[in-house]
């Protein structure tokens, strides 16, 4: 890889398996990134595409009967994937903070946010109650709630999403992790409240040399936010690299329709574009490339070899238009499915 | 051709659906299917699988009273398997018969207490206002007390209107109606949600205003919405009103001692307990537990079956 | 806060009054407050005259409100079984069920809830296993085969227990109770776990499947999340938040227990408000199946308000103004 220094996380070949009665379903298949110190990435795809499962896999949460099944995950260079529960757990929260969507339901209803902050100081850091909460109303202050004096001691239920989304932050924040995995912070938010979370999350993240897996779906907020985007396809990474060039010349056609898809950003046509037909469901994912059915340059070998990221341009994508063969001879999508 | 094409892509599609797998995945749930199966059978058909017929006084002798159970005591008699009590009556007769009346009493009355819940949670639904208050309160007020206390005050009140003798010939069905006027608020609570959501769906509107007539809409649209919650609400219920009718005669308000369901079977035997004739309480109990710990068994994989989320 | 507890005590007002008129349509007629008064050779003009004097001819509302009057200070009529003034019968019997209420609903909690925690944290292990298993029979066996069984082990068999009666109880001013001798304690065992055992296995399902429900939550998602332990998670957050159902189930078990006492005083031949019932209903003995209605109706409304209080104390959500915080839920 060509990260700078060496990488804060790792994650190398990461496959994750959901055991069902009709056979196990591959949720993500040989994933493989880095992220360096303070540097955010931007995990972006569709829904089911596994992107929030490769974040919760990162923190050790994935939901049972969800499972890693290979793969390794290398925190500052020592494997997090295999530790046992309490080792893991010091290092959550600690080292590694999480932000989920939906604020609304993130904090619990019965404590106020202080008491909540305050726990989790404590739990990762040798402060005295007094010193915990003084730390706690300073994070406050910089997420920004107005009279944190005062609203620290609230109830969850006081505050409007926008503010809980902040207090969730600052839960994430209070230890001072290296790494936040952010999945979808904004998704549950209004429009208008979105943007300044985004901002917020990206300026105490540079001001704390944090670095951040955001996750979403939202393409807009990776282009303002992240300094690399992967893009998932069906369980794999279909692209990966610089945001400025994957935007400006994206090597996966499906990224391409994911560009398109984006107003005001379409690269090619003033008008939308958008991608015909759907994500294949996990348990019928084509043989070759997972992408071949909805894919517009398709060629014959899309239909019989998976391709794996190479180079192509300033990004790596997994598609054989970038590989020396290329795609092989065009075939119709009728002939592909007779 | 048709129809048994249709007959076998319902059954394919039976077969493939998740409640029959999950039927066939949980053990105990087909281990409760059986039993509850072959005590049903049992019961039924005991005027032809009963060795004896315990409630002909001409077939009684006091000289068979109080044999034990064959396998465990002195002087217990092969015609007798299970014992007979102080007036000679076989035990395993007295149970199949009392079964009989216990299951009849159950079914009985939970077809009350739904014919009269969807009837009333339609009603409810449908036409709102000042009706649908009353019902909903009505319903409020009666789910504040537990269904036995509402039985026995109904029980009560008709002992009040009628004579003891009267009560006697007719007590089966008091019987029935206070079970079922003690278990119809679940139901009708579960129809009214539907209908109020289906009321407003366009097909309804659009329907009217083509002039069909609102009730057969929705008898047509709601009540195969509701089946399925209702279906279970009735397997539920049929072990709560089995246990229902046994724990009024047990008290004595139920079946008389002429007609006696398993619960009467108890409260007799349970006089002579304390003499250490226990085979007369015991197996009647055992009967009972085994009939509503199999329906229970069902109901729970039913509610579970078509309501994935609950599980 | 205060127009939620205003509401639920018009609330608690109208239910009284529902059970009210239900009791006030039996005493006066399906039954023939007369009828307990006199005797069989009273004469028609006697009756007449009696009916008279009682008000019995007059409107019904103006009956009724006498009747509630009456009711609410503990005026009953006569029994027809026993010619007792009611109110005197039923406070004869009222502590021997309250006492023994109160060891169920306690024996009922204190085993319940920690048995549906462990099996709600630990839903795959073997004994959460057993504990549901055991619960699905004690929600399938009838309380009486219960008390009965109880009564063939314990009393018949291995003589340990007394099987019937309240054994030696002492009076305090108007109060009998069995806490302050050894016999009248022995009394209390096997039915208390007769009466409470339906109710332990209804709350330890409950707590349980809260507690799964609660560990499915995002706050508890995200409590993992922040690094918090084990202990903290379960016992700090979860449990708190299964209280608030737990509570309701468990306060309106409390009313159900004095109901199903009813079954239990039958069987263990306790001389309590339950028996007296069922004497009633036997006998068709209107005025006290009345009062007993009454009584009933407004323990259970006097224990659903506590519990709506109960609740203020547990949810904050409850308890703020509207208008602090924009869209709670």
């Amino acid at each position: 890889m060509n990260a700078p220094a060496a990488p804060l996380l790792q994650v190398r070949n990461l496959r994750v398996e959901f055991p069902t009665r009709r056979g196990t379903l591959l949720a993500v298949d040989d994933v493989s990134f880095d992220i360096a110190p303070g540097e955010v990435l931007g995990v972006v795809g569709e829904s089911g595409a596994g992107k929030s499962l490769t974040g919760n896999a990162i923190i050790g949460l994935l939901e049972p009967p969800g499972r890693i099944a290979a793969g390794q995950v290398l925190l500052e260079g020592e494997r997090i994937d295999n530790l046992p529960y309490e080792r893991m757990r010091r290092i959550r929260g600690a080292k590694i903070g999480a932000i989920f969507q939906d604020p609304l339901t993130s904090l619990n209803p019965l404590y106020t946010v202080g008491r909540q902050i305050v726990e989790t100081i404590q739990t990762h850091l040798p402060l005295s109650a007094q010193a915990a909460r003084e730390r706690a109303l300073d994070l406050l202050k910089q997420v920004g709630i107005p009279a944190a004096e005062q609203r620290i001691d609230h109830y969850p239920h006081q505050f409007s999403g926008g503010m809980r989304q902040r207090v969730v932050i600052a839960l994430a924040l209070c230890a001072g992790p290296r790494l936040i995995v952010a999945d979808e912070p904004t998704t549950a938010l209004d429009v208008s409240i979105q943007a300044q979370i985004i901002a917020l999350l990206k300026r105490l993240c540079r001001e704390h040399g944090t670095a951040v897996m955001l996750v979403t779906h939202d393409m807009g907020v990776i282009a303002e936010t992240a300094d690399r985007v992967a893009v998932m396809y069906a369980g794999r990474i279909a692209e990966i690299g610089p945001v400025r060039d994957v935007i400006k010349s994206a090597a996966h056609p499906y990224t391409r329709g994911l560009m398109g898809s984006i107003p005001s950003m379409g690269v090619r046509s003033a008008r939308l574009v958008q991608i015909d037909g759907a994500m294949p469901r996990l348990t019928e994912i084509p043989r070759g490339c997972a992408f071949n059915a909805r894919c517009t340059e398709a060629g014959e070998r899309c239909f019989r070899e998976r391709p794996e990221l190479m180079a192509a341009g300033a990004t790596r994508a997994a598609c054989w238009r970038h590989d020396t063969g290329g795609v092989g001879a065009v075939r119709t999508k009728e002939a592909a499915h007779a | 051709m048709a129809a048994t094409e249709a007959v076998s892509g319902w059954l394919r599609r039976a077969a493939d659906s998740d409640v029959w797998w999950s039927f066939k995945r949980s053990p105990l749930t087909v281990s409760a299917a059986i039993v509850s199966f072959l005590i049903v059978a049992a019961a039924f058909l005991s005027p032809i699988l009963a060795p004896h017929t315990p409630f002909d006084p001409a077939t009684l002798s006091l000289l068979d009273g109080l044999k034990p159970p064959v396998l465990v005591g002195e002087g217990g008699e092969w015609r007798f398997p299970l014992g007979t009590d102080e007036q000679g009556r076989d035990v395993l007769s007295s149970i199949m018969y009392g079964t009989r009346l216990s299951l009849l009493v159950g079914f009985a009355s939970v077809v009350v207490a739904m014919v009269l819940g969807i009837g009333l949670g339609l009603v409810s639904g449908y036409v709102g206002g000042t009706l649908d208050a009353i019902i909903m309160r009505v319903a409020d007020v009666q789910l504040t007390f537990p269904a036995i206390l509402v039985a026995l005050l109904i029980d009560g009140v008709v002992r009040g209107l009628i004579s003891v003798q009267r009560h006697d010939e007719i007590a089966i069905y008091v019987i029935v109606g206070a079970i079922g006027l003690s278990f119809w608020v679940q139901y009708a609570r579960t129809v009214r949600g539907s209908v109020l959501v289906e009321k407003n769906k366009e097909y309804v509107q659009a329907a009217r205003v083509i002039g069909l007539a609102p009730v057969l809409i929705m008898l047509r649209h709601v009540l195969p919405n509701v089946m399925g919650p209702v279906l279970v609400i009735a397997t539920i219920n049929l072990g709560l009103a089995v246990i229902t009718e046994a724990t009024l005669s047990f008290l004595g308000v139920g079946l008389p001692s002429t007609q006696p369901s398993l619960g009467t079977l108890i409260r007799l035997g349970n006089e002579v307990l304390q003499s250490g004739e226990w085979w007369i309480t015991v197996f009647p109990g055992v009967t009972l537990a085994l009939l509503v710990l199999a329906v229970n068994l069902l109901g729970d994989w039913l509610r579970d079956a078509l309501n994935p989320k609950l599980r | 806060m205060l127009a939620f507890i205003l509401r639920r005590l018009l609330q608690s007002i109208a239910v009284l009054l529902t059970v009210g008129i239900v009791a006030f349509f039996l005493f006066r007629y399906v039954g023939d407050p007369i009828n307990a008064m006199v005797g069989q050779d009273t004469s028609m003009e006697e009756r007449a005259e009696l009916r008279e004097k009682l008000g019995l001819n007059d409107p019904a509302p103006l009956q009724f409100v006498r009747f509630i009057g009456n009711a609410a200070q503990g005026k009953f009529g006569l029994s027809y079984r026993t010619s007792e003034p009611v109110g005197r019968l039923i406070v004869e019997r009222l502590p021997a069920t309250l006492e023994l209420a109160l060891c169920a609903a306690i024996f009922a909690m204190v085993v319940g809830v920690p048995m549906g925690v462990y099996s709600g944290l630990y839903p795959r292990h073997w004994i959460s296993r057993v504990m549901q298993a055991v619960s699905l029979i004690g929600v399938s066996l009838p309380t009486f085969l219960i008390g009965i069984l109880l009564i063939l082990v314990f009393a018949v068999m291995l003589r340990l227990l007394p099987s019937f009666g309240r054994g030696d109880t002492v009076a305090l001013g108007g109060w009998t109770t069995n806490f302050l001798t050894v016999k009248g304690l022995q009394a209390l065992i096997l039915p208390s776990i007769t009466l409470g055992l339906f109710q332990l296995t209804l709350i330890m399902r409950l707590v349980r499947s809260e507690m799964l429900e609660v560990m499915r939550t995002d706050y508890i998602k995200f409590a993992r999340a922040r690094g918090l332990s084990d202990r903290a998670i379960n016992f700090g957050h979860a449990l708190k938040n299964t209280l608030v159902p737990v509570i309701t189930i468990a306060g309106l078990q409390l009313g159900a227990i004095i109901a199903f006492a009813i079954v239990t005083e039958t069987v263990f031949a306790w001389p309590g408000m339950g028996q007296l019932f069922i004497q009633s209903v036997q006998f068709a003995d209107i005025p006290v199946m009345a009062a007993y209605l009454l009584l009933i109706a407004f323990l259970f409304v006097a224990i659903n308000l506590v519990v709506d209080l109960l609740y203020f104390a547990v949810d904050p959500r409850l308890r703020s103004n509207v208008g602090a915080g924009k869209g709670a839920h």
